[in-house]
């Protein structure tokens, strides 16, 4: 078969074909995939605030407040209740000061601040030493840990700081954009505490309604 | 032509890592762990072989003039698809290849052998090859993604092997990635000249 020749009208005739066909067909696996992304991005979701606020029975993606901390963050707040009662929070929270630009963390909080666990959910810090932080400040060893900790009572700002938190070896500037993100997380709830609350009241009339 | 020459020569011959030095871009930055060589690697046969067969079909229906742009629009398509279905069905390997995923579209060796081969061969010769080449990237980065993971944290495909203190660091960052492809390099030199 001869090639077809390189004149104007053969040329966009072709480019159009071409662009048209790839069009549609991405067009088709976009809507054979929208679901199973939505549904993946809401798994990764479930499972961090599971992992940070266990016991819970409701479902904190659909009770979430999207609020915005004194430093123009966009933080997250899922409120995990047991029957009906305030167990614990999960925010997700960030700060743009780490390493390699923002760290974004979920951390669970008791409704008094104190710390019940993290997951770090996106970072683009230095593979084997800002990277640690997603175990670093889980492992009970020296002053690691930030687990039970509480934002207000304990100084949660790293050993270079004057504070109480030992930093990850060499990632000292991973480590204290850990730290800012969950006292970001502190700070958003305890000023936000009267909306989180209030929710909570409104919740029981809510479902009540439903029921 | 002799298929199985044609499907072994991208292991060793015209290996695209080793032998061609293509697609340097994802070679040097995903390779940080065994498992994401091995990812990017199989997302990116996945590529070859598709846009390989779409060009030895279309190939003569397109005009020698916007030959380029239209081998790049179907590249682009499909390198689309597998991030749309990566992130569909193996969001965790999306998360870490992520950036990466796109920038298979600008891989040479994807545009280089539909340029090189599919233009000029039959679709049959042309999976062949696009499957031979594939893996033969997939294969190289895996050994790159596999020594370095090793030496810098002491895992294999995420298995401890020692523990990490001992490891050297410097592999898993990304001059480590210069240190371990030039010894890896020079080490396929040595064994060819031999043979």
């Amino acid at each position: 078969m001869a090639k077809t020749e390189s004149t104007l009208k053969n040329m966009v005739l072709t480019l159009l074909v071409i662009t048209v066909i790839a069009g549609a067909s991405l067009g088709f696996v976009y809507k054979l995939t929208k679901e199973p992304i939505a549904l993946a991005k809401l798994n990764k979701q479930q499972t961090a605030i599971k992992e940070v606020v266990p016991g819970f029975n409701n479902n904190p993606g659909e009770e979430v407040l999207e609020l915005t901390s004194k430093e123009g963050f966009n933080i997250k707040v899922f409120p995990a209740r047991k029957d009906g009662e305030l167990i614990g929070v999960a925010i997700e929270t960030m700060t743009n000061t780490g390493f390699g630009g923002d760290v974004k963390i979920m951390v669970g909080l008791k409704p008094d601040g104190t710390i019940i666990n993290y997951q770090v959910l996106e970072h683009k810090e230095t593979p084997g030493l800002g990277t640690k932080m997603d175990v670093w400040f889980k492992t009970d060893k020296g002053h690691q840990s930030v687990l039970g900790k509480h934002p207000e009572k304990n100084n949660l700002t790293v050993s270079k700081d004057g504070g109480e938190v030992d930093a990850i070896t060499a990632a000292t500037i991973s480590s204290r954009a850990f730290l800012k993100a969950v006292r970001v997380a502190y700070d958003t709830y305890t000023e936000n505490s009267g909306k989180i609350a209030s929710a909570q009241n409104s919740q029981p009339t809510a479902e009540g309604g439903v029921q | 032509m002799n298929q199985w020459k044609n499907f072994s020569k991208g292991f060793f011959k015209e290996n695209a890592v080793f032998t061609l030095l293509l697609g340097m871009c994802p070679t040097l930055g995903v390779t940080s762990s065994a498992i994401n060589g091995l990812g990017m690697g199989l997302a990116t046969t996945f590529v070859l072989v598709m846009s390989n067969l779409v060009v030895a079909l279309i190939k003569d229906f397109i005009p020698d003039k916007v030959r380029i742009p239209s081998f790049i629009v179907v590249i682009a398509t499909f390198v689309t698809i597998v991030e749309m279905i990566m992130q569909a069905y193996l969001p965790s390997l999306f998360d870490a290849l992520g950036l990466f995923i796109p920038l298979i579209v600008v891989n040479c060796v994807v545009l280089g052998r539909a340029e090189a081969f599919a233009s000029k061969n039959s679709p049959v010769s042309s999976i062949i090859d696009g499957l031979g080449m594939g893996l033969g990237f997939a294969m190289a980065l895996t050994i790159l993604g596999s020594v370095r993971e090793l030496l810098g944290s002491g895992k294999l495909f995420g298995n401890v092997i020692y523990p990490d203190q001992y490891g050297m660091l410097v592999f898993v960052l990304a001059p480590g990635a210069f240190i371990a492809l030039g010894y890896l390099i020079a080490f396929i030199n040595r064994v060819k000249e031999k043979a």
